[in-house]
């Protein structure tokens, strides 16, 4: 796995940079940490589990994004890191 | 209305202003280095958010770039109502998208739910817009792509779009023939309102179902342009309730405030209220 980053700083949205790391580690950032922070850290464990991925260091700065956003960034910045897609080639 | 499918904070708030319907785009909006990502972030918009009665289409890559294929999959794979398929040169093209489409269905056990909008933007595809809008049963519009169609002209984008009425008319002709929608260019200069109106006006005239928007701000004149008057809506009622009397009584010929009233007077006051109950200015029950 190499470091790779998916998102933007834009409102609505999360940056995720994603690298070698053990055990799932995630760092966050967010404006609304003390409400969501628990709820958008598990997001991100259960979308890397999801992939498969059980090491990883994750930063990840949010900006209000939604479930599905959070999903999305994750995965794409998992994507880059491990070079394997979601969809078919 | 496009919405760029990069940008998580438009797509969780487009349906709020009341578009018809969305317009996800994974194509010109969307840098190559991002495909990826609005991919993801498209798919999974689809899967979870709640747009209600709008209707949710995918503007998808061309199947010749690396990225329609996976854009097909990921867009499928989420329910998308419609996948719009950019740069529509020949009826081959929309086959080869059908058979992609199928793969996908077939794999999640939804078939034969996508439906498939063509944009025309080039000479070509004006010239085969007919076979274009009956290359599949899943055909529900075929759209006019005017930048890219100006630039293959060598032409430029004027105010009053002479350059833009072979091709316009001639869709609106392809789509009636073929029993279909279509759907007129966007407009990009926000700051004039009063050109971007008359341009509806002009579409609206032409035949076209309506107009491809890049701003919530649009939605209101499309809306009111297309949006039948009290006055219209009025005569078509007297009509069609004139020709439901006539027909009661076993006769086809009907006069309304001492007009002759034949078979396309009917079809243009059905379809009169029929936009009337679309744009919600009278109900269905008040439609009967």
């Amino acid at each position: 796995m190499k470091e790779a980053v998916a998102g933007t700083l834009e409102s609505g949205d999360i940056m995720v940079t994603i690298g070698p790391g053990e055990g799932l580690q995630v760092d966050l950032q967010s404006s609304v940490a003390a409400q969501f922070g628990r709820q958008i850290k598990a997001v991100i464990t259960e979308t890397l589990e999801g992939l498969g991925i059980k090491d990883a260091h994750v930063e990840a700065v949010d900006k209000g994004a939604l479930d599905c956003t959070i999903r999305a960034r994750v995965t794409a910045a998992a994507v880059r890191a491990t070079g394997k897609d979601v969809w078919k080639d | 209305m496009f919405v760029p499918g990069n940008n998580p904070g438009m797509m969780a708030d487009a349906h709020i202003y009341g578009p018809d319907s969305i317009m996800l785009d994974l194509e010109d909006s969307v840098t190559m280095a991002e495909k990826d990502a609005a991919r993801l972030l498209v798919h999974n918009a689809l899967k979870t958010i709640d747009y209600g009665k709008t209707e949710m289409v995918v503007r998808i890559n061309p199947l010749n770039t690396p990225y329609g294929k996976k854009d097909v999959e990921a867009v499928v794979k989420a329910g998308v109502d419609v996948i719009r398929m950019p740069k529509t040169e020949t009826a081959e093209e929309v086959r080869e998208l059908e058979a992609e489409i199928l793969k996908v269905e077939q794999e999640i056990g939804r078939v034969g739910e996508t439906k498939i909008m063509a944009a025309i933007e080039s000479a070509l595809g004006i010239v085969n817009a007919y076979a274009i809008a009956t290359a599949s049963p899943r055909m529900m519009g075929i759209a006019l792509g005017a930048e890219d169609y100006s630039a293959n002209l060598k032409t430029n984008r004027t105010p009053g779009g002479a350059e833009l009425l072979l091709a316009r008319e001639q869709i609106v002709v392809a789509a009636r023939a073929a029993g279909i929608c279509c759907f007129d260019t966007v407009y990009s200069n926000l700051d004039d309102m009063e050109t971007f109106r008359k341009e509806v006006e002009l579409i609206k005239t032409l035949g076209f179902d309506g107009k491809s928007i890049i701003n919530p701000r649009q939605i209101e004149v499309v809306n009111s342009v297309f949006t039948p008057t009290e006055k219209e809506i009025t005569k078509a009622r007297a009509v069609v309730a004139a020709i439901k009397e006539a027909q009661a009584k076993g006769s086809g010929v009907i006069a309304v405030n001492g007009k002759m009233v034949d078979r396309p007077v009917v079809l243009r006051a059905e379809r009169t209220i029929a936009l009337a109950v679309a744009a919600g200015v009278i109900s269905e029950e008040e439609a009967l």
